[in-house]
């Protein structure tokens, strides 16, 4: 990219957008946190990939608009919803009761659970509020984890908060981090399956207490734009009916 | 008038300012104080040192440490931070070694990224006081007989630290503005308390606001601390009758 | 090395676009600071007041704070007043305020209220006897300002100026947290996926440093062609 594109392109992100009265849903962004592998990372080439950005890209396809990717931090992914800087977030976001009151959730597209990960040296069986005692707790900042995390262990684990899931997973490379919880296949693909380090899951998945864990994820929306996921459920459907999302779905999840 | 009582709403949010929320400031207070306080102290030890090096007629002393100046002068503070915080453990020698999971956290890569960056612009700052003591003072000391380092601790330096002052007192609101970046790694200090309470409470602008005018204050406060010092150590250098 | 070249494209890409928001900035913070210091120097108190509070506020917030406040503040608020003027006229608008654009106002702002204060120092800095020498020969304010004040003012002006862009150069490193593909983000990601943290970082340290250092040349030709005419007194 020649720096005249750089500025051009800067330059028309200002541009002044006359949206008309139709009903009819247009074209929208989707903001995005990345690196979240394998639901949403990139390339080294720089290109969006992953479980999320493949069926976003399938769902926007079946309903016949254009889809443009933004990408922002996650803990201010729901204020940027809010702030309209895009009108919709498909982030392997967690539908729940409390986010409930601040956007409005297509149906559930995936429902993965959260796990603890730890190096295969750790000694634990069940992860407690006794196990946990002084270890150090690594979580992403802002996400149900770490809510969870915070609520139940927060006092008697020194609990570090990352920007990002990558983050996560270099401190707990370096030995900085003694144990993580993340969503499940993600904690799969960036520790168990990567040739970093040695690690396992410690207990079982988790998938309750619902008012933490609630009912998979979901694709949120302001809430007045019923209309957008009305649109996006009845893609959906559409894409489990015809076997694409099983496509999709092998292609991140194949050996499940 | 709906966007007023939105406006309203939104600065008067009691989610954002709840008991734990304001306990949360509390402690990233503390967290930022002790961390730009102690970076400065030691960058001032280190600065002082440095700065009478840099200022020395042999190159094989000042060169190095211009380059160590300008390095850490010339880079963003993110950056160096990056470079410590992720770049030493991946060096296996020093994870192999014995105290290595002793000193390895996150407060204490902070602390030396920031004494590394404010002690190279400390240096700067008081080699250029030390290159302007009027050549009057130190022809006088010379002729009283003094050698190079009895000049430079009677004579340069105190009026060296006094010329510095100013300029100090910038680079110290510098460092505190700039340690917001300790947020980036895991510390909770004022920003990453911030942060955190927008994560929890889903408002990007009012756990902004809050914490800028905690900044402002202390910023003020530093402003008028240094204004005072002038006033009591560079009262010789007023005007007469002001 | 493969690494090297896998990544060197994003990298330049991410070092053009770190240029391209320092210089726009830049161009954003000299306006901003030509504007500030004239209405510091404003008779009109309440100018002045405005101009003293937009310093004092700007130079006591951390730029990052500033940063994040903007990003979402300003999109928060143009909405409230495209809402009003929609609740108001019937007037549908969206303007959109991206990282990009954050980024440049952002660091535009910030540095305008340090440009100003150079400036405002820069033009007290010109004697009033000279103005008033123009002015006797019949000058208008146009070519008083453009024969004898703004020369002279630039001279006074330009370490200012070399230094607040040697500061903003380095603030750019902070657009990375808002979501920029800038070099400092590129690298980060980098380093991370190759575990190579020294390789991609010093790369970017480098960077900075040759930019710093063209700059510095630069503004010392710059230097010597305002000092021209000028006799150094006993300092």
């Amino acid at each position: 990219m020649t720096l005249r594109k750089v500025f051009t392109a800067g330059l028309l992100g200002t541009a002044l957008l006359a949206s008309t009265a139709q009903a009819e849903v247009r074209d929208i962004r989707i903001g995005v946190d990345v690196p979240y592998e394998p639901m949403e990372y990139r390339t080294a080439e720089g290109e969006l990939t992953g479980f999320d950005i493949d069926l976003g890209n399938a769902m926007c396809a079946e309903i016949g608009i254009q889809c443009e990717w933004v990408v922002q931090a996650w803990d201010g992914i729901i204020p940027g919803l809010a702030a309209r800087k895009y009108d919709a977030i498909m982030s392997s976001m967690t539908i729940n009761d409390e986010r409930r009151e601040h956007v409005l959730f297509s149906e559930p597209y995936f429902t993965p659970p959260s796990a603890w990960f730890a190096p295969t040296d750790l000694d634990m069986e069940t992860p407690d509020t006794a196990s946990l005692e002084g270890l150090t707790i690594g979580v992403q900042r802002g996400t149900l984890q770490d809510n969870y995390v915070t609520d139940l262990y927060g006092d008697v684990a020194d609990v570090k908060r990352y920007g990002t899931a990558d983050d996560l997973v270099l401190d707990m490379d370096a030995d900085r981090v003694d144990i993580g919880f993340l969503d499940y296949p993600v904690g799969k693909s960036t520790l168990l399956d990567s040739d970093s380090g040695e690690y396992k899951v410690v207990g079982e998945q988790i998938t309750e207490p619902k008012e933490y864990f609630g009912d998979g994820f979901g694709i949120a929306f302001r809430q007045r734009d019923q209309d957008l996921a009305d649109a996006f459920n009845q893609a959906l459907a559409a894409l489990k009916e015809n076997g694409t999302y099983d496509e999709i779905f092998n292609r991140y999840f194949g050996e499940e | 008038m709906e966007w007023l009582t939105t406006l309203q709403a939104a600065l008067t949010d009691h989610t954002v300012l709840s008991a734990d929320n304001l306990a949360r400031y509390g402690e990233g207070l503390v967290t930022t104080v002790q961390l730009v306080f102690a970076s400065l102290v030691i960058g001032l030890f280190l600065a002082v040192p440095l700065a009478i090096g840099r200022s020395s007629k042999r190159r094989w002393i000042s060169l190095p440490i211009y380059a160590y100046t300008y390095v850490f002068r010339g880079t963003p503070l993110l950056v160096q931070l990056y470079l410590i915080y992720y770049g030493l453990p991946s060096i296996d020698a020093l994870r192999d070694w014995q105290y290595w999971e002793y000193i390895d956290r996150a407060h204490v890569w902070a602390l030396v990224a920031f004494t590394l960056n404010t002690a190279a612009y400390t240096t700067e700052i008081f080699r250029g006081a030390i290159k302007n003591t009027p050549r009057g003072e130190i022809e006088a000391a010379k002729a009283y007989g003094m050698g190079y380092w009895l000049r430079m601790r009677r004579i340069v330096l105190p009026s060296a630290f006094r010329r510095a002052l100013p300029a100090y007192g910038n680079e110290v609101i510098f460092m505190l503005h700039a340690s917001a970046v300790a947020s980036i790694v895991t510390i909770m200090d004022l920003t990453g308390a911030a942060r955190f309470i927008v994560a929890r409470t889903y408002s990007a602008f009012e756990p902004y606001l809050w914490v800028a005018c905690i900044y402002l204050c202390l910023t003020f406060a530093i402003l008028y601390l240094f204004r005072y010092l002038e006033k009591r150590l560079l009262a010789h250098l007023r005007p007469a009758g002001e | 090395m493969t690494d090297l070249m896998q990544y060197g494209p994003r990298l330049f890409e991410g070092a053009m676009l770190t240029i391209a928001v320092a210089l726009l900035s830049l161009l954003l913070s000299l306006l901003l600071g030509l504007l500030t210091a004239s209405a510091k120097m404003s008779r009109n108190r309440l100018i002045h007041g405005i101009a003293t509070l937009y310093t004092t506020i700007i130079r006591g917030v951390p730029d990052l704070v500033m940063m994040f406040l903007l990003f979402f503040g300003a999109q928060i608020g143009l909405n409230m007043i495209t809402d009003l003027l929609y609740e108001l006229y019937g007037w549908d608008l969206y303007i959109e305020i991206n990282s990009f654009v954050a980024g440049v106002v952002t660091i535009g702002l910030i540095f305008g209220a340090y440009m100003g204060e150079t400036f405002r120092g820069a033009f007290l800095a010109v004697d009033r006897g000279q103005i008033e020498a123009g002015r006797a020969y019949g000058m208008n304010h146009g070519q008083v300002f453009r024969r004898i004040r703004f020369p002279q003012m630039m001279r006074h002006a330009l370490p200012g100026l070399s230094n607040n862009w040697m500061v903003l150069l380095k603030t750019t490193a902070l657009v990375s947290v808002i979501g920029l593909t800038d070099m400092v983000r590129v690298a980060e990601e980098a380093s991370k996926q190759t575990d190579q943290p020294f390789l991609f970082l010093g790369i970017v340290a480098l960077v900075y440093l040759a930019i710093a250092s063209v700059s510095e040349w630069g503004f010392s030709r710059l230097q010597e062609r305002y000092d021209t005419g000028f006799v150094g007194g006993e300092d």
